[in-house]
């Protein structure tokens, strides 16, 4: 495994959110009835004819703008020609030659914590075309059933370089990109419901081999999971081969989740010539400068920008702020903590999001979008850290009675339950006085050297506190009287 | 009545002289009684003709009629109609009945008032020029029932000339308006690309596809392109441009008019007598005022070899939908998928239609597609710049539309690239999509001959001026064939 290194390409098809398919005027909604969601054009009468649909264009163009891609001012809709029953026209229009966008490149953050690194992904091109429509098996009694709903729904097929090294690269590349597109908003990144689906293009070479290796496609891969155990199961096989002697066949494989392995689908020699050429059902596309200034100026502020301002501005780690910017709802989640806590509160609100709030949210299995804690709760929170009305750890129990719904803010959960920290110094030194009379031992086992005895004795005072103590005041008058 | 203008229906309809449905029975009781001989439609229903026949009557009685409401029309079996069989004359579609109306169906009809008298026989998905490739059968010229009528719009063209119906459509991808006009004693007229819609118009070569009229006259084909074109936002190739009166111009002088006459059409290739006929009306022009003079078209021996790879290329691709899976034809039995869908096609379509497709296959598939089809798109701009250089000096060209009169049935249908040569002269105008139009300037041993006019971009009104002039000096489109009075 050592003296191989794994190359990894991804492409990825994208539905963009649109309220109706690339060509016609028919609806892109998920999961209604067969067929009730295809017009005459998505079922290839005679004489139809396909009209682009300009909101497609748009989201192309976001996501062009929003990888710093080259946006064809030109690009050309072509028929790739095959045969299959969900195909109604018998061809499929897609991009070609020129496609809508060239470029790009995608940074991302690859691993976690100190063994984390930035990774930037180029992207080859991105092109718009329709999907099929769907074959169901099941059903129809030795017949097959055709749906074409999904004909004629808008994609973005997103292609990159074959820049990754690894699995982790791969999955990171997909997630980031899986935010993005969420991000700019021209999908819905719903992979159960297909889509966001990516395929994998794995070969292996020896370490220092300039050529790549033969490589094989996994299709449609519809999780993260599924994408990292295809990966992994076809380099382990791809080496194996190698090293067994048998030479890469370029092949298109698929991968079973249920026993985890990739299974070739057709070899090299039974790929389809698809007779691609111009659709002259269409015109070339073209996006004049006036289209991408408006779509420019409707673009939110991307992943990148945030990761720089959080970095900039609010002085957080990079690592922290790749995580920040994972995703718009965590990224808005913690701004809005940060507007209501301050800025100078930047850090803990960073923590309390990645730390407690994900651990939360991972307890109960729920989307940031079904937090039962606002931002506004959560920074009301951290506002009572920092003017040491509570401590930290008060301030965990108060957010899982936040969590609970034990109180609409913290000052209300605070004041209910007799939260509010112990900082009167005098009430303070009595505690401690009293832990020290009552421990005399660990007096003594201090006094001889023994460090540990020491936090026997805040802990003392805490619990006789219930945990309200103010615990730097109590760590000042603890060694204060040791000293004594 | 039955030899009457459109104009001259019009005024009858609105002066209250015959009804819709009259004039609509006349046309039906004549098509009963010559159609299956001629052979010129392939659907004929005459309740529903009859129904839209009185539907116009209550318009015209309503005060709300158009200039062509009540008048009753032949369209070819290539535009989709709601309720009626569309077959594109292939056995493929020959159970089709279309659920929706193509754009030009729509303006004739829902928005014109015009009556539908049926579905015209046509090539198979019009690929041929004689109308022998139908499903269907052939058609017989009424002027010769020996002879091909012309195609593609062979139907169309025989049922206007046997006065089975005033008038007709017809589509035209390299002369399929053209040719058959030229070989009936009709007058019909290819626009420019984009100028009529091609929604629900089952496509042969998208390109290079244009519906159009035929009729009788240059007046009857601009009032009938009133009623087929303007933008169609169904079609991303129509173009928007402001709507216009095409018969505007009908009776401008032709004085000062520069015809241009390409050398490469007066060469050899051309019967002797077809070339007569040219050079007669050629003559009758200079008596009008016009003035010619000596064009060049240096790239149109290319356009016929250009054409034969465009267009296979496209119609491959457009007929793939054909497959037996949602519509039309399906194979009685069949093994697996790809067994259903060879066997389906297999039996589907005509000989010329797979000749066809194979021949577009081939040339787009992997390895062939620089030599062929990206050479031949070379080649189509090499053609419709050397149009753009001859329209400098002179505002139409002139010449013939077909090399010969009507062949005999049978005699061309052995031999495709002898029946691909009936449209030498017509091809090079569809891939520059620039308006032609053809109509009657004399006869050769009995037969008619078809004078070719080509117009620039958008000059649809003065070609059809240029051909009205001529018919008020002329009477050649008033020929009628034997036996049909």
């Amino acid at each position: 495994m050592n003296q191989w290194e794994v190359v990894i390409g991804i492409e990825t098809h994208a539905q963009l959110a649109t309220v109706s398919k690339i060509f016609s005027g028919a609806s892109t909604a998920f999961g209604a009835e067969p067929n009730t969601q295809a017009c005459a054009v998505d079922l290839a009468l005679p004489g139809v004819l396909p009209v682009l649909n300009r909101q497609a264009v748009e989201c192309a163009i976001r996501f062009g703008l929003a990888i710093g891609a080259h946006v064809a001012p030109k690009s050309v809709f072509a028929r790739k020609n095959y045969f299959y029953p969900d195909l109604p026209k018998g061809y499929q229009i897609s991009q070609m030659d020129l496609p809508v966008v060239v470029g790009g490149q995608i940074a991302l953050q690859v691993g976690q914590g100190d063994k984390a690194y930035e990774k930037v992904v180029n992207l080859t091109r991105a092109h718009l075309e329709e999907d099929a429509g769907k074959s169901l098996h099941e059903d129809f009694h030795g017949k097959s059933g055709i749906d074409l709903n999904r004909a004629g729904t808008p994609l973005l097929e997103i292609v990159t370089e074959p820049d990754m090294r690894s699995s982790d690269e791969a999955v990171a590349y997909a997630r980031a990109l899986h935010a993005l597109v969420r991000w700019i908003g021209i999908c819905d990144g719903n992979m159960q419901e297909g889509s966001f689906r990516c395929d994998a293009n794995v070969s292996v070479r020896p370490k220092g081999q300039a050529e790549f290796g033969t490589r094989r496609e996994i299709k449609n891969l519809n999780s993260f999971r599924f994408l990292k155990e295809a990966i992994d199961f076809e380099v382990q096989w791809q080496i194996n081969e190698i090293e067994e002697g048998r030479k890469i066949q370029q092949a298109t494989v698929l991968f079973d989740p249920d026993s985890g392995e990739t299974r070739m689908m057709r070899s090299k020699e039974d790929a389809h010539d698809y007779r691609y050429f111009p659709d002259p059902d269409l015109l070339p596309l073209i996006i004049d400068e006036a289209w991408m200034a408006r779509v420019r100026s409707e673009l939110p502020e991307l992943p990148q920008q945030k990761r720089e301002r959080f970095v900039g501005e609010l002085g957080l780690s990079v690592y922290d702020a790749a995580m920040l910017t994972a995703s718009q709802e965590i990224s808005e989640y913690f701004e809005s903590t940060v507007a209501v806590a301050g800025e100078a509160s930047a850090k803990p609100c960073a923590n309390w999001v990645m730390v407690d709030l994900a651990g939360r949210l991972n307890k109960d299995g729920v989307d940031i979008a079904a937090a039962a804690v606002s931002p506004q709760q959560l920074g009301g929170l951290i506002l009572r850290i920092a003017d040491n009305t509570i401590s930290n750890n008060i301030a965990k129990k108060v957010f899982e009675a936040l969590w609970l719904g034990e109180g609409a803010t913290a000052d209300e959960v605070i004041e209910k339950q007799g939260l509010k920290q112990i900082t009167d110094s005098a009430a303070i030194e009595s505690l401690v006085d009293e832990v020290l009379a009552a421990n005399a031992a660990n007096v003594a086992e201090f006094k001889a050297g023994k460090e540990k005895a020491f936090n026997a004795l805040v802990g003392q005072v805490m619990k006789a506190a219930k945990g309200k103590a103010n615990p730097q005041q109590v760590n000042d008058l603890l060694k204060k009287k040791l000293a004594e | 009545m039955i030899h009457k203008s459109l104009k001259q229906l019009s005024q009858a309809l609105a002066a209250k002289e015959i009804s819709s449905v009259e004039l609509s029975t006349l046309f039906l009781d004549r098509i009963e009684r010559l159609n299956p001989e001629i052979n010129a439609f392939v659907t004929v229903d005459r309740e529903k003709t009859l129904k839209m026949a009185a539907a116009a009557d209550a318009r015209i009685a309503a005060g709300s009629a158009g200039p062509l409401t009540g008048i009753p029309i032949a369209q070819k079996d290539i535009f989709c109609a709601e309720g009626w069989r569309t077959t594109c004359g292939s056995k493929i579609l020959a159970n089709f009945v279309a659920p929706y109306d193509a754009t030009v169906i729509e303006k004739m009809h829902r928005d014109a008032g015009m009556v539908s008298l049926g579905k015209t026989n046509m090539d198979e998905f019009a690929m041929g020029s004689s109308n022998e490739t139908s499903f269907f059968g052939p058609v017989k010229n009424p002027w010769d029932r020996a002879r091909v009528p012309g195609g593609s719009s062979g139907g169309s063209a025989a049922a206007i000339a046997a006065r089975l119906a005033p008038a007709a459509t017809g589509t035209d991808t390299g002369g399929s308006i053209r040719q058959p006009a030229a070989l009936c004693n009709l007058t019909g007229l290819k626009p420019t690309y984009g100028v009529v819609s091609r929604y629900g118009m089952i496509a042969y070569a998208s390109s290079l596809d244009q519906g159009g009229p035929m009729g009788a006259s240059a007046e009857d084909c601009a009032l009938l392109l009133n009623t087929m074109a303007g933008f169609d936002p169904r079609d991303s190739t129509s173009l928007e441009r402001p709507a216009e009166d095409y018969a505007r111009d009908l009776d401008k002088p032709l004085a000062g008019l520069r015809i241009g006459l390409p050398k490469e059409f007066f060469g050899e290739g051309c019967d002797a007598a077809v070339m007569a006929a040219v050079q007669d009306a050629i003559a009758e022009y200079r008596r009008l005022g016009a003035s010619t003079v000596e064009v060049s078209l240096p790239n149109s021996h290319l356009s016929v070899p250009a054409y034969y790879v465009i267009a296979p290329a496209e119609a491959s691709s457009n007929l793939s939908r054909f497959d037996g899976v949602r519509y039309g034809y399906r194979a009685p039995d069949y093994g697996n998928l790809d067994d259903m869908y060879m066997k389906t096609r297999a039996q589907g379509f005509g000989d010329e239609v797979k000749r066809r497709i194979m021949i577009g296959a081939y040339v787009l598939s992997h390895g062939y597609y620089d030599a062929y089809y990206l050479q031949a798109q070379r080649i189509r701009r090499l053609i419709a710049n050397d149009f753009v250089a001859a329209f400098e000096s002179c505002d139409v060209i002139l010449g013939p539309t077909s090399p010969t009169t009507a062949f005999k049935l049978g005699e061309k249908s052995a031999d495709p690239v002898q029946m691909y040569l009936s449209d030498i002269y017509t091809i090079a105008v569809n891939l520059a999509g620039l308006p032609g139009m053809a109509l009657p300037c004399g006869f050769a041993g009995g037969l008619p001959v078809g004078l070719q006019l080509i117009g620039n971009y958008f000059d649809e009104a003065r070609l059809l001026n240029v051909a009205h002039r001529y018919q008020q000096a002329t009477d050649w489109h008033q020929r009628r064939p034997e036996g049909i009075e």
